[in-house]
């Protein structure tokens, strides 16, 4: 079994899985990744059944090791990526040798990049999952020079995969669904909202990305002492000052501003991944579209592990071709890809 | 399912009624059933059950019932907080009795002679919205945000209660303050509260309750009655 060693790590990376559902009545939002569609891909990269811990980067990578031959996979927003000084795909897994550094830069598009080692990490699990939640004080801290202990790799002759690249990582089209508070805002309000061109401000974290555009105020007509209700991950929220924040997998559970509508589940990986500045546009869609998209996401999501395809290597860029065994068949996915 | 915009009488023991009926016969592919202020939240598997069966699974349930007259059910657990108010614990005291007109000791001894409930659950992991108070004390939010309360805080809105489970800011009004932590991530049952639990203020001195704040323990001195 083998440890990943952090010897570089940055102040937005933590560890995150699918995060705890079901405790919203304890107060606890889901947390887990920004992008759980990230850790989905891992998984089908990494011929996982089911998406396990994962490194979370925001915005910038680090630089990694490994104390024994072991598989990984690069998903979500794409970073600059080296094996020691040799260029590796992103959205494809690799496997990292002992002495080898994995060196991983900054997001070329998106804002989460997943670093995923085979097996999963085996840090402690609190209520059932192994996710950093700050607001919730579940914090696994990390420092340079840790070692994280990996659990058994189910799969460690595997070769390397790759998927296609996704295109959810420079905003878009979102779409929401209305919720209880919808009426409030008035048709005239959320035909507005729909037609604005928005962009994802500078304030934007695991709780929630706030979206700016030059146009009047988008107010909600409410009563005297309006309760405060239930917030859901994708809930497009009106602060104080008639601004939209789209709440995010960390936010808080209960709140008591207005909500024009809910991003559907499969568009919250875009929101969640659009970097400052990126353009979003919102538009509303029925229940029964939503529950139709809802059931073509979740088989999109099962299909993944088939449309993972074996990542074709040049052979001019394996150094010391001559000593694999190409004939005998002993290729088993351990080949040094590149020696420090 | 949402019974109402804004607080009403009736509102917590009709969303206390609806949870207790659908917890003990959900609707199909039901998977949680949570309460809020004035709402209840169902959630579903979409593999074992639709939208429409989950809607008329709902519609069953509320059927043929006087919301309206809908009455409390009996706590099955007491919680007695050792609680300090007014002065440096309860910055607002003041200001909630000049606003009601009541002066401050008749502000505590309304509230520590309301049975209160745990409504919800939320906003932070643990943080109970705990109600409802007499009438008398319905005061709105502050328009100015208090720039933060502590642990602990005990602030006072809309004729409910939030025991703030972390620093915070908030547009509430701080009353009192306990050393009662509602999140215990290290303890063995972290989240001690559950909605529906009957909530009694112990009113004790400002010096009583800075030994229990620094006695560090997260009951707080807290004692749980259960009921049988």
């Amino acid at each position: 079994m083998s440890d990943l060693i952090l010897i570089q790590t940055a102040p937005g990376h933590s560890i995150q899985d699918l995060g705890r559902s079901g405790l919203r009545n304890m107060g606890l939002s889901r947390g887990g990744a920004a992008d759980p569609l990230a850790l989905h891909e891992a998984a089908a990269l990494l011929g996982h059944r089911a998406p396990v811990a994962a490194l979370e980067m925001a915005g910038m990578g680090g630089t990694f090791a490994v104390t024994a031959p072991t598989r990984i996979a690069l998903t979500g927003a794409p970073m600059r990526a080296k094996i020691g000084t040799r260029d590796i795909q992103w959205n494809a897994s690799h496997t990292l040798h002992p002495g080898e550094h994995l060196i991983i830069g900054a997001v070329t598009a998106g804002t989460y990049g997943y670093l995923t080692a085979a097996g999963g990490f085996a840090t402690p699990e609190v209520l059932n999952s192994r996710s950093t939640h700050r607001t919730a004080g579940l914090i696994f801290d990390l420092q340079d020079g840790m070692r994280l202990p990996l659990l058994p790799d189910p799969n460690a002759d595997a070769s390397p995969m790759g998927l296609r690249p996704d295109n959810r990582f420079e905003g878009g089209d979102i779409r929401f669904i209305a919720g209880p508070q919808t009426d409030l805002f008035g048709i005239e309000t959320l035909t507005r909202f729909q037609a604005t061109a928005f962009t994802r401000s500078a304030t934007a974290n695991r709780q929630g990305v706030r979206l700016d555009a030059d146009t009047a105020p988008f107010r909600a007509d409410m009563p005297d002492g309006f309760l405060s209700d239930f917030i859901l991950e994708g809930d497009l929220q009106m602060t104080g000052d008639g601004r939209p924040y789209v709440l995010l997998c960390e936010c808080q559970t209960i709140g008591g501003y207005p909500r024009i509508g809910t991003v559907i589940d499969a568009d919250l990986p875009r929101i969640a991944q659009a970097p400052m500045g990126a353009s979003l546009r919102f538009r509303m869609i029925t229940l029964d579209q939503a529950d139709d998209i809802a059931a073509r996401y979740a088989k999109d999501i099962a299909a993944l592990s088939r449309r993972a395809t074996p990542l074709i290597r040049d052979p001019a860029t394996i150094p010391d071709l001559l000593s694999y065994q190409l004939i005998s068949g002993m290729i088993t996915g351990h080949e040094p890809e590149e020696q420090i | 399912m949402s019974f109402h915009l804004t607080m009403e009488p009736w509102v917590p023991d009709a969303v206390q009624m609806l949870v207790a009926r659908a917890s003990a016969n959900p609707p199909t592919g039901v998977t949680g059933v949570s309460p809020c202020l004035g709402s209840v939240l169902f959630t579903y598997d979409p593999d074992a059950s639709d939208r429409m069966t989950v809607r008329a699974g709902i519609a069953e349930i509320l059927r043929n019932t006087d919301w309206r007259g809908a009455t409390p059910i009996p706590a099955p657990t007491v919680w007695h907080l050792p609680t300090a108010f007014g002065g440096d614990h309860g910055p607002d005291l003041n200001a909630v009795a000049g606003l009601t007109g009541l002066g401050p000791d008749a502000v505590v001894r309304m509230i520590t002679d309301t049975p209160l409930r745990v409504l919800a659950i939320g906003f932070a992991p643990g943080q109970p919205y705990l109600g409802l108070l007499p009438e008398a004390l319905n005061l709105p939010r502050m328009s100015e945000i208090n720039p933060q309360v502590p642990y602990g805080a005990i602030a006072l809105a809309i004729s409910q209660l939030v025991l703030f489970a972390n620093p915070s800011p908030t547009g509430w009004r701080q009353v009192a303050r306990t050393a009662f932590r509602p999140y215990q991530p290290d303890a063995p049952a972290p989240l001690p509260l559950s909605a529906g639990d009957e909530v009694r203020l112990i009113p004790v001195g400002a010096g009583e309750m800075d030994a229990l704040l620094s006695s560090g323990d997260p009951m707080g001195g807290a004692r749980q009655e259960v009921r049988g």
